[in-house]
C-alpha cells in the first residue's frame, strides 16, 4: 500500500474513532481532549488533500481556541455530569436508529453519483499548478481580491461574536471597590480634603 | 488509490457520528456544542475534498468561512451557557423552558 493511502486510512480511522469518544466519554473534559485529536487528525486529512493552509488554521482555532474555550467552560462549571449522563442509555436506541437512517441515506446519495459533464467549465477560481503559487499564497490572493467583502464580513461577525460573548457574560457584583473614573474626576480639593491647623506640640 | 468517496465517506461518518452526540447527549449541552462542531468539521471535510479534486479554490475559501462562523456561534453558545448556568445553577436542556413567548 502506498504511503498517502496508509495515512488517510490512519487519519480517517483515528478522527471517526475520537469523534465517537467525543459522544460518548463520561465526562466533558476526555470529551474536549478527544474533540481536539479530532481535529488534529482532519487537518492531517485537509494536508493530504493539499490545503496546507486549511489544515494549519484548523490546528490554530480550533485546538488552539475552540477547544481552549471549551476546557475553560467545563472546568468553570461545577456541574454533577454523572447526573446528566444518567439516561444516556435511554437516547441510545433512538440515536442509533436516527444515525443509521441518516448514513443509509447519505450511502444512496453517494452510492449512484457523478460529476455533471460540464463541471469543470463552472469552477470559479482553478487551484494555480502547485510549482508556481502555492496554496496559501493563492487563498490568500482569492480572498483578499474577490471575496474581500467576505472576508471583511467574517471579520464583523467575529466582531460581534465578541461583544455578544462579553455583554452575555459580564456581571457587575454588589459590594466589590470598583474604579469610576467620572467620579474621580470629578473630585475637586475643596470637598476631597481638610485643611487642618494644628499647633506645634499638640495632636489633633 | 484514495479517491474523492473516501473523503466523502468519512465526512459523512463524522456528520453522523455528531448527530448521534446530539441524540445522545440530550441533556448535556457542552457535548452538544461539541457534537456540532463535529458536524461543521465534517461539512469542511467535504468542501475540501471536492475543492481539492475538482481543482477549484473556491471551497476551501467557504471552508475559511465555516471556520470563522464556528468559532464565533462556540464562543456566544458557551457565553449563554454560562449566563444559564449562573441563573439556574444547571446545564440541562429540558429545563430551558421557562422561556417562552
Amino acid at each position: 500500500m502506498e504511503l498517502t493511502a496508509l495515512a488517510f486510512y490512519l487519519f480517517a480511522i483515528v478522527s471517526i474513532c475520537s469523534a465517537i469518544f467525543v459522544t460518548l466519554s463520561r465526562h466533558p473534559v476526555h470529551s474536549v481532549l478527544w474533540l481536539i485529536l479530532a481535529f488534529l487528525s482532519s487537518a492531517g486529512l485537509f494536508v493530504l488533500l493539499g490545503a496546507e493552509f486549511l489544515a494549519m488554521l484548523l490546528i490554530i482555532i480550533y485546538v488552539g481556541a475552540v477547544a481552549v474555550l471549551f476546557l475553560f467552560v467545563v472546568m468553570m462549571l461545577n456541574v454533577d455530569f454523572a447526573a446528566l449522563k444518567a439516561d444516556m442509555a435511554k437516547f441510545l436506541p433512538i440515536g442509533l436508529l436516527m444515525g443509521i437512517v441518516i448514513l443509509i441515506e447519505l450511502g444512496l446519495v453517494f452510492g449512484d453519483w457523478k460529476f455533471a459533464n460540464n463541471s469543470l467549465d463552472l469552477r470559479v477560481a482553478i487551484t494555480p499548478p502547485l510549482h508556481e503559487v502555492h496554496n496559501t499564497e493563492a487563498l490568500g490572493l482569492l480572498i483578499y481580491d474577490e471575496f474581500i467583502y467576505l472576508f471583511q464580513a467574517s471579520g464583523l461577525i467575529l466582531l460581534v461574536a465578541m461583544i455578544g460573548a462579553i455583554v452575555l457574560t459580564m456581571r457587575h457584583r454588589k459590594g466589590i471597590k470598583r474604579q469610576n473614573v467620572m467620579e474621580q474626576m470629578s473630585r475637586d480639593p475643596s470637598t476631597a480634603m481638610e485643611l487642618k491647623d494644628v499647633k506645634s506640640g499638640q495632636g489633633l | 488509490m484514495i479517491t474523492l468517496e473516501h473523503y466523502l465517506t468519512v465526512a459523512s461518518v463524522i456528520f453522523v457520528v455528531g448527530i448521534f452526540g446530539i441524540f445522545l447527549n440530550r441533556k448535556n449541552v457542552i457535548v452538544i456544542l461539541m457534537s456540532i462542531e463535529l458536524m461543521l468539521l465534517a461539512v469542511n471535510i467535504n468542501f475540501v475534498a471536492f475543492s481539492s479534486f475538482l481543482g477549484d479554490l473556491v471551497g476551501q475559501v467557504f471552508s475559511l468561512f465555516i471556520l470563522t462562523v464556528a468559532a464565533a456561534e462556540a464562543a456566544i453558545g458557551l457565553a449563554i451557557l454560562v449566563c444559564f448556568f449562573r441563573v439556574r445553577g444547571t446545564i440541562a436542556v429540558e429545563e430551558i423552558n421557562s422561556m417562552k413567548g
